[in-house]
């Protein structure tokens, strides 16, 4: 399991997290959201963003590196 | 007639204990004992003639026994907040009269579908509209039945003494909780400002029923919408351990709106039935003179006090005449009316409207071409005079 | 997803369209009750008729889906009666200031400890697109094909005017900001009132050609400023959010409680 989970049968494809990911880590296709983990850098807006509470993000899988600047 | 016999014995022990509550009141402050009595702890209202001293007395007694009163911004929002405050578990009622009433019809038809157990007062004045605000009426009977929208059934029921208004009241509370509905207080003008002697009962010899609540324990499933066999719904107050959903929309047994034709078909089976198959056991009534009667007058409330000083006038004179005071309203004890009156040459329906009782008593009548309506619906009672004018047309006595 | 034990999962996907922001503030909900960790037992919602009514179904608190502006009075029946219970109450802008705008200013007038929450979206989207008290002059509805001539409401406004003890706004685009204000909101004693703008693509959107929920919420990134910036001092025709007021002042069960004690005293 990545960081990010999408529930597929919540979303419904609105594309608003697609939008506002500051990283364009996640985009639409088949009419869902999907996640691209190597553009991620958890910073878990999408679950906030997300009107269909279908993202999920564990903010514990942070890359160390990105925990560091946050710091 | 069991219950009221049961009542006047409780009154009679009460006499000989010595130590007897008996005080001098109107019709709305016997409605607030009889609350009172039945553990109300919660009352909204919002001022309005000719019910205004029920609030205006539970303002007063209800903090003193940890119970709430709210003056709300409007009529509506009153009987809002006794919903609310039924679902958290307390005996809920409110008081309103004429437009008022009309005003509240949103929120009761609201607590038939929610089956949200309350009490509602309606202290009848002349309508339509603002009407005679200070004058008496009784044209609120069908309102009562049917001023909700949509199927539904309901309780209504009324009193024609200070005593009766007592102890109807405590039934009122009891039917609510029991049936889990809400219930109809529908008195007029004249019983709620007259002023009579109340002997009020010592607490345990009147019953009160007191809610059902759900045994079943944390973590099991709780259906709140699941009638057991006899029609009763075990509740769980908000706050409690059970989660659940209320709502105004048709809804399945865990409470959550469905559109499904046969659970639709079903609850509203279940909310007519509850009440409408109940009519035999909801229907409180008094009887004077019936056993040989001729001629059956049918009242309620301040228009079978007239009526019985005339069948009690008439009796003297020798004349076979009986009074048939309803107590229950709706549903409409059509059983008890047939039975009462199969043997009557002639039967008169006294009441202070264009005969809103009186269509019900054809209904029910053995022989409906025989029952004569006799109204006012002017702002002033019915007097015995009006009564006897028009039986005396019916009989060919000339006026 | 840490608040799954405060929703009923069975009912999901929900009823909202694609991309309304009824959803996001759900979202924002959840994730601030169950940061502060309340005690579930008193989780109560109180919701009206309309979109986002149907919020009390999803939340697995002790739910009362009443009738139509009517939910503020439902709830302050039942928090009067168990004045522990946690109660919100979710509203619609049509729900809470034109059928329950008379219930909306007596509850904050009496400063009652209930979080309402108005979800503003301008609109009538249960009936399909009519105007609402909050659409504003100039607006397109099914109910004004002409565009509206009715001017709005300012809800912040209202509740200051009106006594409420917390006020304050933000948007559907601002969800940290939101969050953040709703926690306020929750641990305030006395009655918080949230406006939340949100985005109606399927009515409010469409009619008005504004587009769809990105660039609804784009409008609200745009048009928006917080109280006490630069930015909106310089540009007054932008929508100020944040907490406007946030202050002590008796709260009616508490008083209410006085009250009994004077009763018998």
């Amino acid at each position: 399991m990545g960081a990010v989970s999408i529930n597929p049968r919540w979303c419904k494809g609105c594309g608003v997290c697609v939008a506002f990911c500051p990283k364009r880590a996640l985009s639409i296709e088949h009419e869902k959201a999907k996640h691209d983990p190597e553009r991620c850098i958890v910073c878990g807006m999408c679950e906030l963003y997300c009107p269909d509470l279908a993202v999920s993000v564990d903010l514990t899988k942070k890359p160390k590196k990105a925990k560091k600047e946050v710091a | 007639m069991g219950r009221t016999q049961k009542q006047a014995t409780a009154r009679a022990a009460g006499r000989n204990a010595g130590a007897q509550d008996i005080r001098f009141v109107q019709g709305n402050e016997a409605c607030v004992l009889g609350a009172l009595y039945a553990g109300v702890g919660f009352f909204a209202g919002y001022p309005i003639t000719p019910s205004t001293e029920i609030a205006e007395h539970l303002a007063e007694q209800l903090p003193r026994r940890g119970g709430v009163f709210i003056q709300m911004e409007d009529e509506i929002s009153a009987m809002c907040a006794v919903c609310g405050a039924s679902l958290a578990g307390a005996k809920a009622m409110t008081a309103t009269s004429g437009p008022g009433f009309s005003l509240k019809q949103e929120a009761i038809g609201y607590a038939c579908m929610a089956e949200i157990p309350c009490v509602v007062v309606d202290v009848q004045r002349a309508g339509p509209s603002t009407g005679l605000p200070t004058k008496v009426s009784q044209g609120d009977v069908n309102q009562a039945r049917w001023g909700a929208h949509g199927d539904h059934s309901i309780v209504v029921l009324t009193a024609s003494s200070i005593q009766d208004v007592f102890s109807i009241t405590v039934e009122a509370f009891n039917i609510a909780e029991t049936y889990r509905t809400p219930v109809i207080l529908l008195f007029d003008e004249v019983v709620g400002h007259m002023r009579e002697k109340l002997v009020i009962p010592p607490q345990g010899d009147l019953e009160v029923v007191e809610r059902l609540r759900t045994e079943v324990r944390a973590g099991v499933n709780y259906h709140p919408y699941l009638p057991r066999e006899d029609g009763r719904l075990p509740i769980s107050d908000f706050g409690g351990v059970h989660r659940y959903n209320v709502t105004g929309l048709f809804h399945d047994i865990f409470g959550f709106p469905t559109e499904k034709p046969e659970e639709v078909t079903k609850l509203v089976y279940h909310l007519v039935d509850k009440i409408e198959n109940r009519a035999h056991l909801l229907a409180r009534h008094k009887e004077y003179y019936l056993e040989d009667a001729e001629h059956v007058i049918v009242s309620y409330g301040s228009s079978a006090r007239s009526a019985i000083h005339l069948v009690e006038g008439r009796r003297r004179k020798g004349d076979r005449i009986g009074l048939l005071e309803l107590q229950t309203l709706w549903p409409f004890p059509s059983q008890l009316v047939r039975e009462k009156t199969a043997r009557a040459r002639n039967v008169f329906v006294v009441e202070m409207n264009m005969g809103q009782v009186k269509s019900q008593v054809k209904q029910a009548a053995v022989h409906p071409d025989r029952v004569f309506l006799v109204n006012r619906m002017d702002g002033m009672m019915v007097t015995p005079t009006d009564i006897g004018k028009v039986m005396r047309i019916i009989e060919g006595r000339g006026f | 997803m840490a608040f799954r034990k405060l929703i009923r999962e069975r009912f999901f996907p929900h009823i909202w369209c694609p991309g309304c922001g009824h959803g996001i503030v759900l979202n924002a909900l959840l994730h601030t009750v169950n940061e502060l960790e309340l005690d579930k037992s008193s989780l109560c919602m109180v919701s009206g008729i309309g979109c986002s009514a149907r919020i009390s179904g999803y939340v697995d608190f002790h739910s009362m889906h009443t009738m139509h502006g009517r939910a503020l009075a439902c709830a302050t029946g039942l928090k009067l009666t168990k004045p522990s219970l946690n109660v919100f109450v979710p509203m619609g802008d049509g729900d809470a200031t034109a059928i329950g705008g008379n219930h909306f200013i007596h509850a904050c007038r009496r400063n009652i400890d209930l979080t309402a929450i108005i979800f503003n979206n301008r609109i009538y989207g249960m009936t399909g697109g009519q105007y609402s008290p909050l659409s504003g002059e100039g607006i397109l509805a099914t109910t004004a094909p002409y565009r509206s001539i009715d001017p709005a409401f300012d809800i912040v406004e209202l509740a200051l005017g009106a006594g409420a003890t917390f006020v304050a706004r933000s948007t559907a685009f601002h969800v940290k900001e939101l969050g953040g204000i709703l926690k306020k909101a929750i641990q305030h004693k006395g009655i918080s009132v949230v406006e939340v703008l949100v985005q109606c693509p399927t009515y409010f959107g469409r009619k008005n050609k504004i587009g769809g929920p990105v660039e609804l919420l784009e409008y609200f990134r745009d048009n928006t400023a917080p109280l006490g910036t630069k930015k909106l001092d310089e540009n007054p025709a932008l929508i100020a959010r944040g907490v406007f007021r946030d202050e002590a002042r008796p709260e009616y069960c508490e008083e209410y409680a006085k009250i009994i004690a004077r009763a018998q005293g």
